[in-house]
């Protein structure tokens, strides 16, 4: 039966919420990547400033959306917290134990309880394996299960995330971009894991599929406890899957909180363009909609601007803003979870659209 | 008089499977200075729309018309049709990576656009015509851009280069295939509004192919919502989302986050898209309906108008009258299933009950 | 039509694509493109028959009653002591210039082409697999060195180590396969580390590594399987390569030892009496030709059914025997973007992606 009684897609969070419910902290993370200039001996000359400075909490049996565009940074943070890429500096911990930069062998343990999904549905699983093969991984890579039990095993996830369980010995080029998509969440969830890091998971799939994988990461959370550090462009979407949003430009955060605050009360005027920029599927929410058109692109993390990173795009910037990066606090009349990076927040009732939407015939 | 007028497009590829169905009887027409919508998911046969009507599908069987200000442009030879294209209609993927040539500037292959269709321009005039629309489409310094290569634009910058190139003949009509899919949200935001004023300026007709409702929402005057090759339902902006009758439509609003007809949970269209090449008997959306009837299984549905206004047509053996998201609709609704459905549609229904919101299909 | 069809046409439509996939490896898929292909079965059939001729070589001595090294002075040379022609005395092909059976010779010729060529291939093979994998996945200094000593050994001047060598050794089967087998794995490797290289960025292995996989697993558990088909379409063709190697070290008489014919020694000799004997340059020589030609086409052939491509030219193809078209224009349009396609299985040649 289908289930009717609409389902909270994210449990609400008690504000004081304990230390021992954090689950990831991360604490000022930087990464660099250097770039190697021409030439016959490859010196640096610059570097790229893809995480500069970030902090986060992502709580237990909650989810943390993590929103950004294109060069802010939140690919590489995701990879930083998976241990997949090293850290230039600054700490992430996992349960208080410090994961930072661990060696393969030491963080083999973590690699347990921390596990990701990708968004190509099609490079993120190998072709040439058999999907048993596949989503079995964990278990040959643990050594926590082996022939039948482990065929049992994968047989078992591959039902819980609507495969059919006979297409064990399958090769990826036979599923659909939805299914596989599956096939990656049942190899995340294989050896329950305590966080899974999605990035951008929906992002390559048809607007009715992201809507059944959706609920799919929404049943697991529930059923298993499970803490998603939601990674996404997609506005509307980390709005339904998140309980905190955190918000990124070019390395930094700009603002965070709980969703409702984020979303509602932006303070950060770059929070404000994104949610006017989203199209949301409604036209009279469309038309009513104040678009603030940026100007411009997003630029280089390579030469990233002074000060506060979203100075010359942003409509409030003042000169201040060009010279001093704003830190990251509670802004006053906002509660103790809602930071905000900027010198100039929006204010109640402000409006900062330039463009008074467009000429409707 | 419309200026694009498309009836029955027929298109289909032999295949050592099968005959590949793409595109099963399709009509729609497009007007100067309007925006039409074609919404689809994978398998609906959009592109292979678009690309028969620029004549770029190769190896299919064509059938039907498509009538351009007076002239079938299936009919036309290719080099008549390279006329056209660029000149009359011209055309923005979804890549722009992919369709500028990465080895020249991005101002000489403007240039050479002019001047392939007009040798009478001189090179110096085709560059200030290529500066002023580089300019227009709001790209800074155009002067200096023009001798750049497409690598050293950013991604929505080349989307305006792209965009200038389409205008550089002003042409009558631009289809845009999933222009901003590869974008950011406030690149995307940029770019709709300048395809907006743009067609404002010139009174341009404008194609918008593309798989999110939400741009549909923003920029388009009239939907279609297209399904395994077919139309299911046309209508204007208003009525596709706020009186949507086809199931499909209403099942695709019932499955995005925030639109006109979510709710708490997201509701989504079990199962899967069907193939191609063996289609479900009657209607092809039937294996995935809620709304399920026998007679669905046997006879596919036809275009019909629903609701007082004339331009709201729909594919659904469901009555004319249960349009919409109210409670009175679907009242209309359960009781026109309650009579037509009987045996073997009751066990569809059964089937796609059982789904669970989170599954695709149990048997794929 | 009765309802029980239609619920049967409705469930069988709910299960179409899967009837359209069906369940097969690339292995199998390549098997059954290769099968399409009759220069490919050609040449498998050439080199079975080889094979054959070649382990039954002594068979068909005791047959003749002529064994590869024995010299029929009599019925073998003419009065001038020069060889006979094909056909004369019993000698199927003819003698060489002391009175031996040419056809024979040449069949235990055979015996040592292909198994110079397989061996020395598939030690250069698992070395340069396991050289270049471990060069491209770790990179770094590892591969520096690594890539350095690849590069020396291809710009190695074989020739005149084969010449050193069989200086200070005598000449030996051991030394031609080791030559042989020395030169050999470094271009493997050089293409293996290059597919390495580009492999390693893959998510998928991101993904491995995500799950906590060592490098020696996903080494040869993720990137070796994508591999195979490049190597065994490298591996085809470098028997062939190994055949000739083989063949020219013989010629030049540092090769296989005397008396164990090989037909690069047969050509040798041959070069002193072809104006009197053309038999004695023509039929080894086609034996060379007809060897190399079928691994080179059958690794041709393996390439091209490896290839889903081309799979649209046969599907096109048995439509329409005449025409041949080119693969569809729109691998232009389903291109880049996080578009949200049906996949393009290898196999099935899919129409253009709506």
């Amino acid at each position: 039966m289908s289930d009717t009684l609409p389902r909270d897609a994210a449990r609400p969070v008690p504000p004081e919420a304990a230390e021992d419910d954090v689950l990831v902290r991360v604490d000022k993370l930087v990464k660099h990547f250097p770039v190697r200039g021409g030439g016959l001996i490859r010196r640096t000359v610059g570097q790229v400033q893809a995480v500069d400075g970030v902090s986060l909490v992502v709580r237990r049996g909650q989810t943390l959306g993590l929103v950004g565009e294109t060069g802010c940074g939140k690919s590489t943070l995701a990879r930083c917290i998976a241990g997949l890429i090293p850290v230039t500096s600054g700490t992430v911990t996992f349960e208080g134990r410090n994961i930072t930069n661990l060696s393969r062998r030491a963080m083999q343990p973590f690699r347990r309880e921390i596990q990701m999904i990708f968004q190509d549905p099609y490079g993120s699983l190998n072709p040439r394996r058999r999907v048993g093969a596949i989503i079995g991984d964990p278990f040959a890579v643990h050594k926590t299960a082996k022939g039948a039990a482990r065929k049992k095993a994968v047989q078992e996830l591959m039902e819980r995330v609507g495969l059919n369980p006979e297409h064990f010995n399958r090769f990826p080029a036979e599923f659909s971009g939805g299914q596989r998509q599956r096939i990656g969440v049942a190899r995340a969830l294989a050896l329950r894991p305590k966080l899974i890091i999605c990035d951008e998971p929906v992002s390559a799939l048809d607007v009715s599929i992201q809507a059944q994988v959706l609920n799919l990461l929404a049943d697991l959370q529930s059923d298993f406890g499970l803490s998603y550090l939601f990674i996404a462009h997609d506005l509307e979407v980390v709005r339904h899957v998140s309980n905190d949003v955190t918000v990124m430009y070019l390395g930094r955060v700009a603002e965070s909180g709980p969703k409702d605050q984020v979303y509602e009360t932006s303070r950060h005027p770059y929070t404000a363009a994104l949610l006017s920029a989203a199209p949301a599927a409604d036209p009279d929410a469309a038309a009513e909609r104040r678009r603030i058109i940026l100007t411009g692109d997003v630029p280089s993390p390579i030469n990233p601007p002074d000060g506060c990173r979203f100075h010359p795009r942003c409509p409030k910037a003042q000169e201040l803003c060009g010279q001093q990066e704003p830190v990251l606090e509670v802004k006053p009349g906002d509660p103790a979870t809602h930071l905000t990076a900027c010198h100039f927040p929006v204010q109640a009732g402000e409006s900062l659209a330039r463009v008074a939407g467009r000429d409707r015939r | 008089m419309s200026l694009l007028e498309v009836t029955d497009l027929r298109v289909s590829f032999p295949t050592a499977d099968g005959l590949v169905q793409a595109v099963r009887g399709v009509s729609f027409s497009v007007d100067s200075g309007r925006t039409i919508g074609i919404v689809g998911e994978s398998g609906s046969g959009k592109t292979v729309l678009t690309q028969t009507l620029l004549g770029l599908t190769q190896g299919g069987r064509i059938e039907g018309k498509a009538v351009f200000d007076g002239t079938n442009l299936l009919g036309l030879r290719p080099d008549q049709l390279r006329k056209v294209r660029g000149a009359e209609i011209a055309v923005i993927f979804q890549d722009p990576l992919t369709s500028l040539h990465p080895l020249y500037k991005v101002g000489w292959q403007i240039v050479e656009m002019i001047r392939s269709h007009d040798r009478s321009v001189s090179k110096k005039q085709a560059t200030e015509r290529a500066i002023d629309l580089l300019g227009r489409v709001g790209i800074p310094r155009p002067r200096e851009r023009v001798n750049d290569y497409p690598h050293q634009f950013s991604g929505g910058m080349r989307q305006r280069a792209m965009i200038a190139m389409a205008l550089s003949l002003s042409p009558r009509l631009i289809i845009a295939d999933e222009p901003t899919t590869a974008l950011d949200a406030t690149v995307q935001a940029q770019i709709l509004d300048l395809l907006l004023r743009l067609q404002q300026e010139s009174d341009t007709a404008l194609i918008m192919i593309t798989h999110d409702l939400g741009v549909v929402a923003d920029i388009a005057d009239d939907v279609m919502v297209m399904y395994a090759g077919k139309a299911a339902e046309k209508a204007g902006k208003h009525d596709i989302f706020y009186l949507p009758h086809h199931p499909y439509t209403k099942g695709l609003l019932e499955s995005i986050p925030n639109s006109s007809a979510a709710g708490q949970r997201l509701r989504p269209i079990t199962g899967q898209p069907p193939s191609l090449i063996r289609l479900p008997s009657g209607c092809a959306f039937h294996p995935r309906c809620a709304y399920v009837m026998d007679k669905c299984l046997t006879e596919q549905p036809r275009l019909a108008p629903v609701g007082d206004d004339g331009n709201h047509v729909s594919a659904c053996w469901l009555p004319v009258t249960a349009a919409g998201l109210a409670a009175e609709a679907e009242e209309l609704r359960r009781r026109a299933v309650g009579l037509g459905r009987n045996e073997a549609a009751a066990k569809i229904a059964e089937a796609i009950a059982e789904r669970p919101e989170s599954e695709g299909s149990v048997i794929a | 039509m009765s309802l029980s069809s239609l619920e049967f046409q409705a469930a069988s439509a709910e299960s179409a694509p899967e009837q359209a996939i069906e369940g097969r490896s690339q292995w199998q898929l390549t098997w059954r493109r290769l099968l399409h292909d009759k220069v490919a079965i050609a040449s498998i059939v050439v080199i079975l028959v080889m094979v054959i001729l070649a382990i039954t070589a002594p068979l068909f001595a005791s047959l003749t009653g002529h064994a590869p090294d024995q010299a029929f002075t009599n019925t073998g040379t003419t009065s001038t002591g020069a060889p006979v022609g094909p056909g004369t005395h019993g000698f199927l092909l003819g003698t060489d210039y002391i009175g031996r059976d040419l056809f024979i010779r040449i069949l235990y010729g055979a015996r040592i082409s292909l198994f110079v060529g397989i061996v020395t291939t598939a030690i250069a093979t698992l070395a340069g697999v396991s050289i270049g994998l471990i060069a491209g996945y770790f990179g770094g200094w590892v591969d520096t060195v690594l890539a350095r000593f690849i590069d020396t050994v291809l710009a190695f001047p074989y020739i005149v180590l084969a010449l050193a060598l069989a200086a200070i050794f005598s000449p030996s089967l051991t030394i031609v396969i080791g030559v042989i087998s020395f030169f050999s794995w470094a271009g493997i490797s050089r293409i293996v580390r290059g597919q390495t290289l580009s492999l390693k960025e893959k998510e998928y292995i991101e993904a491995a590594r995500s799950l906590g996989a060592g490098p020696w697993r996903i080494m040869f558990i993720d990137i070796l399987p994508n591999l195979l088909g490049p190597v065994l379409v490298l591996a085809t063709l470098y028997i062939p390569i190994a055949v000739i190697f083989e063949a020219t070290l013989s010629f030049l008489g540092i090769g296989i030892p005397e008396p164990t014919p090989s037909w690069g020694s047969i050509l040798a000799e041959a070069q002193n009496y072809y104006t009197v004997a053309w038999w004695y340059v023509v039929f080894p020589s086609v034996a060379l030709l007809v060897t190399t030609l079928a691994f080179n086409l059958l690794g041709d052939g393996i390439r091209d059914a490896m290839d889903p491509r081309t799979e649209r030219i046969f599907a096109a193809g048995s439509q329409r025997r005449r025409s041949r078209r080119r693969p569809s224009v729109v691998s232009a349009f389903s291109a880049a973007g996080p578009s949200a396609e049906f996949p393009d299985p290898p196999r099935q040649p899919m129409p253009p992606t709506p």
